[in-house]
């Protein structure tokens, strides 16, 4: 029966970053401030900077899958799998009829129509040479169909496109889909494969968004007075989602418990962020989970450094939570670059440990703080040692004015 | 091209279309896909491969034609003749 109230957990993680290809490695790089961003060879564009991941594509999938398939499938493959793992979940004892795949994406098709059309082009636009491998690679569908069809995962499967909230979307419409009685198990998250289109590049820098640095690993800089835009990164994270009531008959160890959630739109602007809406959002999610501004512990900031960006959402922090003064804020984007429709996802469970090793990991690269992003208990440079972690609210909001966030409780029984 | 040449050929792009299959060991007088797993999606691989590297285009009618190795040289070699 649908219920409202039906308390859902995490109890696997599975995930690939440009720091770390498992939440180990992942929080090890956070708490040491390793960056995974890197120069990157694109085309047409040459150089750029890019947060690249490195994980065994052959771990779960065939060469003739991978060379089949996108790179955004090898992405939710591998953290399919490596989620499930993690659960404790042994695929062939459960039903799969009743696991659903709801996967976050910024954009979905660009590197395969780019692909495409350059090798058109090397045989002078003549389309008996368009491969008929071009649809079932740019369905939208397609990084959660290649999972399903891969694990072979009965149950429904589809991606949310929600730009650079889509991570977050990803985990609340599992949520959702296990409070309806839909599914009994959820892989939810989002993942990106963005790095491998030159448009998105070549888009953001005639925007004036693309940052450069001399220093690929000091590029990312959300907050500081010196930011000058977004490194675009690829990487993915799921989750394996139960009710509380299936995860807790079966043992499985509990990362936390999804208390509160909320979508709303800016209905403003194609690019701008509107932090009026953000913090509407925010209270929203806030009001669901049943508690106040002051109880949430850690904000984890969906800050992308970019001019206009950073500044609306501190002005959200701010409205929302000017007054609790125990609440920190920390930034993983200086880290890994914006994994796009990974990163609500990954910044999430980047924060996760934080329930149990007792630090919040700082943002890096804040150098001079901008005094228009001024935010109090703001991490920075070295990671807050802190008594106790309950509640991790984390912001993830994009393009068209799509805000999410997701409230994450330490799990007690 | 010789007959050798063009199996060497095909051998070469099924290994490459599908990489995870061992295709030293197949019979070339029985159907290629009874053999190896090599699927439909595959099997469209193959003609634009040899589209692409030899500019020969191969007409639906006649794909039943490529389904041995032995068939598919038979099949080729006069396209092949002169490449």
């Amino acid at each position: 029966m649908p219920n409202n109230q039906t308390r859902v957990v995490i109890t696997g993680i599975g995930l690939t970053a440009p720091n770390g290809n498992s939440l180990e490695e992942f929080r090890q790089s956070l708490l040491t401030g390793r960056s995974g961003v890197q120069k990157f060879e694109t085309r047409y564009m040459g150089e750029v900077l890019a947060g690249v991941c490195n994980f065994d594509v052959l771990k779960y999938q065939k060469r003739k899958e991978v060379r089949r398939g996108t790179r955004a499938g090898s992405v939710a493959i591998y953290c399919g799998w490596e989620a499930v793992r993690d659960a404790g979940l042994d695929l062939g004892r459960i039903d799969k009829s009743r696991v659903g795949i709801y996967l976050g994406i910024t954009e979905h098709g660009n590197v395969e129509t780019e692909n495409e059309i350059y090798n058109l082009q090397q045989f002078g636009y003549d389309l008996r040479y368009w491969t008929h491998h071009h649809n079932p690679r740019t369905v939208a569908n397609n990084p959660a169909g290649e999972l399903s069809v891969n694990m072979g995962i009965s149950g429904p499967h589809y991606t949310l496109g929600a730009a650079c909230a889509a991570g977050n979307c990803g985990l609340i419409q599992g949520v959702q889909m296990l409070r309806l009685g839909e599914v009994d198990l959820a892989l939810a998250g989002g993942v990106s494969e963005s790095i491998h289109t030159f448009g998105i590049f070549a888009s953001f820098k005639s925007q004036g968004a693309l940052a450069s640095h001399e220093d690929p690993t000091k590029a990312c800089r959300p907050f500081d007075r010196d930011r000058n835009g977004i490194v675009v990164s690829e990487g993915g994270c799921i989750f394996t989602l139960e009710r509380l009531e299936d995860a807790l008959s079966r043992g499985a160890r509990i990362y936390g418990e999804i208390v509160g959630y909320a979508i709303n739109s800016d209905a403003l602007d194609f690019v701008l962020p509107s932090g009026e809406r953000q913090a509407e959002c925010m209270e929203l999610a806030l009001e669901r989970a049943h508690i106040a501004p002051h109880e949430i512990d850690l904000i984890s900031s969906h800050a992308t450094a970019t001019q206009i960006g950073d500044i609306e959402e501190a002005k959200a922090i701010r409205r929302v939570f000017g007054q609790s003064s125990k609440t920190y804020i920390n930034n993983t984007k200086s880290y890994i670059g914006h994994t796009m429709g990974a990163a609500g996802a990954l910044e999430l469970a980047g924060n996760l440990p934080s329930f149990w090793d007792f630090l919040i990991h700082p943002t890096i690269n804040l150098e001079n703080l901008d005094p228009e992003c001024s935010l109090n208990n703001l991490v920075v440079t070295k990671p807050q040692p802190v008594e106790r972690i309950d509640y991790i609210l984390n912001n993830s909001f994009g393009m068209l004015g799509i805000n999410s966030v997701v409230i994450v409780k330490r799990f007690e029984t | 091209m010789t007959q050798e040449e063009i199996k060497a050929s095909i051998l070469d792009i099924i290994s490459e279309i599908v990489p995870d299959e061992d295709t030293s060991q197949l019979d070339p007088d029985l159907r290629i896909r009874d053999q190896i797993n090599l699927d439909s999606m595959d099997f469209l691989d193959i003609i634009m491969e040899l589209r692409k590297r030899y500019k020969v285009e191969v007409p639906e009618e006649d794909y039943p034609k490529l389904a041995t190795l032995n068939s598919c040289v038979a099949y080729l070699e006069p396209l092949l003749k002169d490449k």
